[in-house]
């Protein structure tokens, strides 16, 4: 005999404004195996959960079915309020009465009946739920760290500083990102460089980082603690252990490629290494535009290589390790401006994105520090701003804010009136966004100390004007209309994630959002995890966000691994696959559908008239099982089933929303 | 002009969105439209100031303005508006509602110079008198 | 052909995998979105638990059309799940239309995450079709 509690939550008035609280208790009286009814307004308070633990030991309650919100918001809340009153965990079933019913049907009579249907639902289950037992897996105390930008750096070398081991993949030559081609950080102004290289030189001494640069990571198989994870280290054609890192082959290298890092603004070798601070500082060949690889010429650099560090014969490797868990941290790429003609980018060369221009700044850039205008060298001294290009565009850009252009705008208004004495920078703004610490004096220093001008008013069009450029707008808050001639046009293009995010993302079985930013588990409360297990994220992967937030995240990130490692062991997931030995007919069509290679092959010996015969039928690792079921599907005996969601559980299911 | 809660037509911005068809509260005043509209050096208020004036229900700004017979229809702000707010189309839409509110011919054949009766293409000469003419 | 649905409310039984659709019909709720309360919502932890049995029973027991969601192909959490229910479900489909029943009664659907909208907007649309063809009268139970 079932003795079921339930529960109905008010959710102050989330639920209780449109279902009819106490026609539901009055329903769920009279339903099989209900014992007991009580409602509360905060189910989910200290109070509720006392409420439910009191009466489970004063009403001797074997099983607890809960209405309220999703169960993916307080399934696990409510299991430890239920375990701590001595039940079984998996005694519990939750009716979704808030996001799947009050919330939806804004009829009271059309809510209160569904609701009063889906507590029958979870009667119904809840009456044959069984007590169930995690099983407890191993874990791999390694981690990996999948970029090798800031945040993969910060989160490296967290995971690194709690005592376990890291791999950190980087898909360049170099770790260091995005933030080694800046040259000043806002607000503080800090080198760039001065605070990301000591970073970078920690994570290659580190003795429980391995760094893995120019490789990708290829292929994931497992679940938390036991990642398989397949990377492929590209061929740099060069052998670390022996190039000494002089850069002679560089100096002689007669390919040039435009710069990646550079922006394109000026060219690179076949042979290269991206920036003068590279970690490893080792060249790699681009073997898509050596004259050896393409046209099977020139060899130069062997010839000059004081090491004989060049390999021509070096072939991608696949290395295959196994992890714990994973930090996703692959950054993000700047918008392409192909909508946007009418800036005139690509047709102008005095038109530069923020991340050129920023490249000019930079002391180690090609223009030495100097802001000189690409067409003529000559230094700017007026130079229009352009915010919000691909930013806040529902037409034919990108609908979010990027979050940072505000910012590294006002900065470079102020750097460009440092540089170059008697400069003049326009800020054309839609608004200005400056949230974050001493974000807003920062950007009150633009305009009051170092003479920007803001003019509230996003530029129609930038027309090539002799050796000017001629940028037309209006100012909104005067009414003026605007036409100014100037020498430079930065445009402050958007942030958009990595095209091949969702490739990714597919491999690590984790979701991305409609822009390709990784989806964390929960936006407020779980930025960082995502709904895979043992799989976290950091930086702007996730979203866009500026420096100090990235490496909290990664910092975060690196504590979740740690919660992960500092356990003796795992409990895996307890709503396993089972086989009934004796319904089994051993053709192992479970074992062919089972994503995790949970099923084996088990020979048992049972008795046939006198003799003892083997016979081999299916059986599940309960530690590998992940409990999607779809080995109960293709079962044809119906030999297996799906504990905590079983066939009989879920016909029951069916049977009473039916009726 | 004043924004008073006397003076704000909250209809005049439902009524010019029913007819327009487009979301004028979308509208988040980054002025692209101004920017680039050709003949905006004849008009009074700017269009992104029509849009402004909708939204806060400023009806007599609004339908004693030049503006509205000025816009050529050019689309240039429609496509550079980042809100996705057709422009010309929310300017028909004021014109039609002076229209509907006013009665009678607002512009007679004879009205018109010979030049542009002889010269203007008849489809412009017949959708003016649609307009002007009630 | 039913003479009249005037008044017909039917019954649609919806399985949603905990991972995507589920999610996405809380994102729903969260958003305050409305859709029928026709729909009735089963969760499983994927697609491809949903046995073609489960399917059939909802019709014997009186459900006007049934509804199964998951994740986009590719994008299953169990990584191939989806990959059967897409396979295993084409075939009920066709058997369904042999029994006689009308094919809009039973619907698969892919629906993320993310995608509490076009929950919303799915619901409605099947309640919709659903209401059109009236109330399902093959494979009931006689009671």
């Amino acid at each position: 005999m079932k003795r079921i509690g339930v529960f109905i939550c008010w959710c102050g008035s989330n639920i209780a404004a449109t279902v009819d609280i106490d026609r539901v208790i009055a329903a769920a009286q009279k339903m099989s195996g209900v014992v007991y009814t009580d409602q509360n307004k905060y189910t989910c308070s200290e109070i509720g959960q006392a409420m439910i633990k009191d009466a489970i030991k004063e009403y001797r309650l074997d099983r607890v079915v809960i209405g309220s919100c999703s169960p993916r918001m307080h399934e696990n809340t409510f299991r430890k309020t239920v375990e701590s009153a001595g039940l079984n965990p998996y005694y519990l079933e939750i009716a979704n009465i808030r996001e799947q019913c009050s919330w939806v049907h804004k009829d009271k009579e059309a809510g209160t009946a569904k609701a009063i249907s889906l507590i029958r639902t979870a009667v119904a289950k809840a009456a044959m739920n069984e007590a169930l037992f995690a099983a407890e897996m191993p874990v791999t105390r390694r981690a990996l760290v999948i970029g090798g930008g800031i945040a993969g750096i910060q989160a490296a070398l967290d995971i690194a500083d709690t005592g376990f081991e890291v791999d950190l993949v980087e898909r360049e030559p170099s770790i260091g990102g995005r933030m080694a081609q800046l040259d000043k950080t806002f607000p503080t102004l800090d080198c760039s460089a001065c605070i990301l290289t000591p970073k970078m030189v920690d994570v290659a001494q580190h003795e429980k980082i391995k760094l893995i640069t120019y490789a990708e990571v290829d292929k994931v198989e497992g679940y938390l603690g036991n990642f398989t994870v397949t990377i492929r280290s590209k061929a740099r054609s060069v052998d670390l252990q022996k190039c000494i890192g002089c850069g002679e082959c560089i100096a002689k290298c007669p390919s040039k490629v435009a710069s990646e890092f550079e922006e394109g603004l000026v060219s690179r070798r076949a042979i290269y290494t991206p920036f003068p601070q590279a970690v490893p500082n080792k060249p790699a060949i681009d073997r898509a535009h050596c004259r050896f690889f393409t046209a099977g010429k020139c060899k130069v650099c062997q010839k000059v290589c004081p090491a004989d560090a060049i390999d021509y014969e070096m072939a991608d490797r696949l290395l295959t390790n196994q992890y714990g868990a994973i930090v996703v941290a692959t950054g993000f790429d700047t918008h392409k401006l192909n909508n946007y003609g009418e800036y005139a980018y690509g047709k102008h060369p005095d038109v530069l994105t923020s991340l050129e221009f920023e490249r000019l700044l930079n002391a180690s850039g090609p223009t030495g520090g100097k802001i000189l205008r690409p067409s003529d060298g000559k230094e700017p001294k007026t130079v229009a701003f352009i915010q919000c290009v691909g930013s806040r565009d529902k037409a034919k850009g990108n609908p979010y804010c990027a979050k940072i252009c505000c910012m590294y705008t006002a900065k470079h208004a102020i750097l460009l009136s440092e540089k170059v004495p008697g400069s003049k920078a326009f800020v054309f703004y839609i608004d200005v966004r400056t949230a974050g610490k001493d974000y807003e004096e920062f950007y009150t220093r633009a305009y009051e100390e170092c003479g920007a001008s803001y003019i509230k008013g996003n530029v129609s069009k930038v027309f090539p004007d002799g050796d000017k450029l001629l940028v037309r707008s209006v100012d909104v808050l005067s009414g003026a209309l605007v036409e100014l001639s100037v020498d430079m046009v930065v445009l402050a293009a958007s942030v958009d994630a990595r095209a091949d995010a969702k490739e990714l993302a597919q491999k690590l079985a984790v979701t991305v959002n409609a822009h390709k930013f990784f989806t964390e588990a929960h936006p407020k409360l779980r930025p960082v995890d995502t709904q895979t297990a043992g799989i976290f994220l950091a930086g702007m992967c996730q979203g866009p966000k500026d420096i100090p937030e990235t490496v909290a995240q990664a910092s975060a990130a690196a504590v979740k691994v740690a919660a992960i490692f500092s356990k003796q062991s795992l409990l895996g997931n307890p709503t396993v696959a089972e086989v009934e030995p004796k319904l089994c007919s051993g053709d192992l069509s479970c074992m062919a559908v089972c994503p995790y290679g949970a099923i084996s092959e088990q020979v048992v010996e049972e008795r046939r008239g006198r003799e003892m015969v083997p016979r081999k039928i299916a059986q599940v690792n309960a530690a590998l099982c992940q409990g999607c079921g779809a080995c109960t599907v293709a079962c044809r005996p119906g030999a297996i089933n799906l504990k905590g969601f079983t066939n009989q559980q879920i016909l029951a299911e069916v049977d009473a929303i039916c009726l | 002009m004043k924004v008073i809660t006397e003076k704000i037509n909250y209809n005049l911005l439902r009524e010019v969105e029913e007819v327009s068809g487009q979301k004028v509260s979308a509208c988040f005043q980054c002025g692209k439209c101004s920017g680039g509209c050709p003949v905006v050096w004849g008009m009074d208020v700017l269009p992104h100031q029509v849009l402004r004036y909708a939204q806060l229900g400023l009806v007599d700004e609004l339908l004693h303005s030049k503006t509205l017979w000025i816009c050529a229809s050019c689309q240039t702000c429609d496509s550079r508006c980042p809100r996705n707010v057709d422009i010309p189309k929310v300017i028909e839409a004021l014109r039609l509602i002076i229209l509907r509110n006013k009665g009678g011919n607002y512009l007679h054949p004879n009205d018109l110079p010979a030049r542009v009766r002889e010269n203007a293409p008849q489809q412009g000469l017949v959708s003016a008198f649609r307009k002007y003419a009630k | 052909m039913p003479v009249t649905n005037e008044g017909f409310e039917p019954l649609i039984v919806a399985f949603c995998c905990n991972w995507c659709s589920y999610a996405g019909a809380d994102l729903a709720g969260v958003s305050r979105m409305s859709y029928s309360s026709n729909v009735r919502i089963i969760r499983v932890p994927c697609s491809s638990r949903v046995n073609p049995s489960f399917i059939i029973r909802a019709f014997q027991r009186g459900a006007d059309g049934v509804l199964v969601a998951g994740c986009h192909p590719g994008d299953c959490h169990y990584h191939s799940g989806n990959f059967f229910t897409r396979r295993r479900l084409t075939v009920l489909k066709q058997m369904m239309e042999y029994l006689g029943i009308e094919p809009e009664r039973f619907q698969v659907r892919w629906i993320s995450g993310s995608e509490g909208a076009k929950f919303a907007m799915v619901m409605n649309s099947v309640a919709e079709e659903i209401k059109r063809l009236g109330p399902n009268r093959k494979l009931r139970d006689v009671r």
